[in-house]
């Protein structure tokens, strides 16, 4: 089994269409690099310059905020689904 | 002290009609002058003013649209007695609908992302008592946009839908309101106007009539520089429906502005102007800063469209 990451409609450019996608890794930054990997270009829309998670990228692991548990260091297991959903703004591709 | 000692100003009146009272505050808004961000600029002859678009009743520049789009509806006779109004909004817009129901008497459903900000939708909801509706978050304002669309036609006669993405009377209220304060405000000095884009009404119909005023006034759309983007109620062209009222032959030229573009100029203003405006407002100014560099003199007005001070302190939450 493996992390189910569900991706906002403006990367899905990145992945192929795809709106969920599977991942490994036992924190949130293993889960990201890990699709960094997979889809090049995919960090750098959620990370600014300096490295910090943008501000307006929202995190979920399941239902819970991850500003709430321990920011991208936040451990996740097989199985969580992890949900990135920006702030709100126009955006879809048609 | 009886009531005819008090002094003038204090007379009002009492006021029996609420449409008066609120619905006919809307426009007329101040237009501030930037007094210090403009001063990177030097000695350069450049000035910058910004309409001040939360002083409307709603807080927000959708106010205008909103209201147009109602009374036009219930002037054409597609917006009949007993209907209830639908549309899908990324939460202005939302804000403005509900409270002209509320003052006129007809149900709003508003259908909107799951993650437009809790400021927005406590408003929408618990003050101003519209029914709220929520979209896939991983689709952003074009999922409610089709949610919306199927809503409405499985229940056409039940609801009145003005599609502000898609009505002529949203840009129409600001080609006659918007823009003749402008004109009005600045006498007839402004030659560069800026507006984010989201519907595009504010652009389209601002752009309009103040070209009509002075062809000579060149317009321009701000808009996200990234299709993944935190300005709310922006939209990137490219990688967004396009609004049917969206026109690229109405403006000179397109100025893209990043996020953190946008959020660093939030701050400014706020440190420098002492104002508290929203994401969209930072970006407009972020914008008109772009062309300012860039142009050896001019009389630049940007939109601030809204403060929405809870959305900016939350920055991005909900």
């Amino acid at each position: 089994m493996a992390i189910n990451v569900r991706i906002p409609t403006p990367l899905q450019r990145l992945t192929g269409g795809k709106g969920d996608v599977s991942a490994s890794g036992t924190t949130i930054k293993e889960v990201i690099d890990h699709l960094e990997s997979n889809y090049p270009g995919f960090k750098e829309k959620l990370y600014s310059e300096d490295g910090e998670l943008r501000r307006f990228i929202n995190l979920y692991i399941n239902e819970e905020d991850i500003r709430f548990i321990d920011s991208d260091n936040s451990t996740v297991k097989d199985g969580d689904t992890i949900s990135i959903i920006p702030a709100i703004a126009g955006g879809s591709i048609q | 002290m009886k009531a005819t000692q008090l002094p003038p100003e204090l007379r009002v009146p009492v006021i029996t009609n609420y449409e008066e009272a609120v619905l006919d505050r809307i426009g007329n808004t101040p237009l501030l002058k930037i007094r210090n961000i403009v001063k990177d600029f030097g000695n350069k002859d450049i000035e910058i003013y910004a309409k001040a678009e939360w002083v409307n009743p709603a807080g927000s520049v959708k106010a205008r649209p909103a209201l147009r789009m109602v009374r036009d509806g219930l002037a054409s006779g597609a917006f009949k007695r007993g209907m209830e109004l639908i549309d899908s909004t990324s939460g202005n817009t939302g804000v403005a609908y509900a409270l002209i129901g509320r003052i006129l008497g007809f149900k709003v459903n508003l259908v909107l992302p799951g993650n437009v900000c809790k400021a927005r939708k406590g408003i929408m909801a618990k003050q101003f008592k519209a029914n709220l509706i929520l979209s896939d978050p991983m689709e952003q304002s074009d999922g409610a946009i089709k949610l919306c669309r199927k809503l409405y036609n499985e229940n056409p006669d039940k609801y009145f839908l003005p599609d502000q993405y898609n009505n002529p009377s949203n840009w129409m209220a600001h080609r006659d309101t918007t823009a003749r304060e402008i004109h009005e405000q600045t006498k007839g000095r402004v030659t560069h106007f800026l507006a984010g884009i989201g519907t595009s009404g504010t652009l389209m119909g601002t752009s309009r009539g103040l070209k009509a005023l002075n062809p000579g006034l060149k317009s321009y759309a701000v808009e996200p520089a990234e299709s993944l983007h935190g300005i709310e109620g922006l939209k990137h062209m490219e990688s967004s429906i396009v609004p049917g009222i969206y026109d690229t032959s109405v403006y000179d030229e397109k100025i893209s502005v990043t996020t953190d573009e946008a959020y660093h100029m939030v701050s400014r203003i706020e440190d420098e102007e002492g104002l508290l405006v929203g994401t969209s407002s930072g970006a407009a100014l972020a914008g008109a800063m772009k062309l300012a560099a860039r142009i050896d003199k001019g009389v630049l007005v940007v939109i601030f469209p809204d403060s929405c001070e809870e959305c900016v302190i939350a920055h991005g939450e909900f």
